[in-house]
């Protein structure tokens, strides 16, 4: 097979990249998505309560925030792939993703938090102090199951996003499924079908997610 | 140390000047094609608001990385053939524009109905309504969402050195190997920074020129990723 090739679209060739691409996709893609998004919801609220704390704590979280999230993907990715060796920390492929996807996404939800936590009407709070509850029985029996209802949506789309961000990892190498389609296009000098398919692919799952997430949003603002 | 960064400095300034230029052609592009299918989303005729979903929904639904690498190493294959500046230029122009499309149908249809109903009353036809009273009121709004996009183009650009275009990224790379990994990679995360920030500041003064023409106060940007809207 070769790139002179003038048939429009090769079936045969089809079948041969599709399970090699439905692999790495259900293994790395959709894996890279669950372990960053896991570690952006988890970091982004600890972010969160980190700019509602003292001044000596929530300032240098903002502007950590802040450059997170105003610096690109890539350059976070090398500087963990190629820069941190230097100081002695050596990191997989993989878990750099993982970690920079993460953190990156954290930045993200550090602020959908906030916006959910700042909408919790002030008479939660009082009510809170009215059972003279704990602050830890306040955060974790009143104010979190609230903020979770209405942040739903917008994480259902932070994920999304995150989603769609994991081919970013090509430019380390990580076996995701872009990087995979274009291993076969560089191969056998064919790039229409991998590509396409792998863009198909993404389709097929990105938008079915989105319209969820849109009917969610308009079933909660009820 | 220092003799090696004043020696690579004309590397890093090269490539930074790259970079900002594909930020903008990258933020015209998105900004047509923001303009034509969200107006077009909000047009009367079914077929033209349909194009528009299609469009965007397939935009939004595919990766960036996907996009670039179709228009640079399918559609070749195909007989099309792109200059590396054509190629990033379109893929940023279709992807952030789709983004974009819902940022215009959003503020438009956050204009007050009264508004629309007293052009009706005033007899001003689909035109000039749009021209004189709809868009200079809905501007305001789009300026902030606008302006956290520019800051996902200006990060996403940081890939254009998979096509081979030389930009920051690309010089980065390159001169990791004279000052090392750790130094190369770090200043450029702080130019990156700075140069968001620089965007942000052209943003709000933006936003103050256009919220001061319809009499408003302003909001500021905020960066985040482009979300779906729900209208």
């Amino acid at each position: 097979m070769n790139g002179t090739e003038r048939r429009l679209w090769n079936w045969e060739y089809t079948w041969d990249v599709l399970p090699g691409l439905v692999e790495a996709f259900l293994k790395f893609t959709l894996g890279i998505t669950a372990a960053a998004g896991v570690v952006a919801i988890v970091l982004g609220l600890i972010l969160a309560l980190g700019r509602r704390a003292r001044a000596w704590i929530s300032w240098p979280v903002y502007w950590v925030v802040e450059f997170v999230r105003s610096t690109p993907i890539p350059i976070q990715l090398f500087f963990v792939y190629f820069g941190l060796p230097v100081v002695g920390v050596q990191v997989s492929a993989l878990a750099t993703g993982i970690a920079v996807l993460g953190v990156h996404y954290a930045a993200y939800m550090s602020e959908v938090y906030r916006a959910g936590i700042e909408a919790i009407p002030r008479g939660q709070w009082e009510a809170a102090t009215a059972l003279s509850l704990s602050p830890t029985r306040t955060w974790v029996a009143v104010i979190l199951p609230q903020v979770v209802r209405r942040i739903l949506p917008s994480t259902g789309n932070q994920i999304i996003a995150l989603f769609k961000e994991t081919p970013f990892l090509i430019v380390i190498g990580v076996a995701e499924m872009v990087t995979v389609a274009n291993q076969f296009g560089g191969q056998n000098y064919r790039y229409i079908e991998p590509i396409t398919v792998a863009g198909l692919i993404f389709l097929a799952a990105s938008y079915p997610t989105s319209v969820l997430m849109r009917k969610l949003e308009t079933r909660l603002a009820r | 140390m220092i003799d090696e960064l004043i020696i690579t400095a004309p590397f890093f300034l090269t490539g930074i000047w790259t970079t900002l230029l594909y930020t903008v052609l990258g933020a015209v592009a998105a900004l047509v094609v923001s303009f034509v299918f969200g107006l077009m989303s909000l047009s009367r005729s079914v077929a033209a608001r349909g194009l528009s979903r299609v469009v965007v929904e397939f935009f939004r639904g595919t990766s960036l990385v996907i996009q670039l690498l179709w228009i640079f190493f399918v559609l070749p294959q195909l007989g099309i053939r792109f200059e590396p500046i054509a190629a990033a230029t379109i893929a940023f122009g279709l992807n952030f524009g789709a983004y974009g499309a819902e940022i215009v149908r959003g503020a438009v249809t956050a204009v007050p109905r009264a508004q629309w109903e007293a052009t009706v009353a005033l007899g001003m036809g689909r035109l000039r309504r749009m021209r004189r009273v709809i868009l200079p009121q809905a501007l305001p709004e789009m300026v902030p969402p606008f302006g956290n996009l520019w800051i996902q183009i200006l990060k996403s650009s940081s890939l254009l050195y998979l096509i081979g275009i030389t930009e920051l990224t690309y010089e980065v790379k390159q001169l990791q190997f004279d000052i090392g990994s750790l130094a190369a990679f770090s200043i450029a995360l702080v130019v990156y920074f700075l140069l968001a920030q620089l965007l942000v500041a052209v943003t709000r003064w933006v936003e103050r020129r256009a919220a001061a023409r319809v009499g408003r106060a302003t909001k500021g940007v905020v960066v985040e990723q482009p979300q779906a809207v729900a209208t």
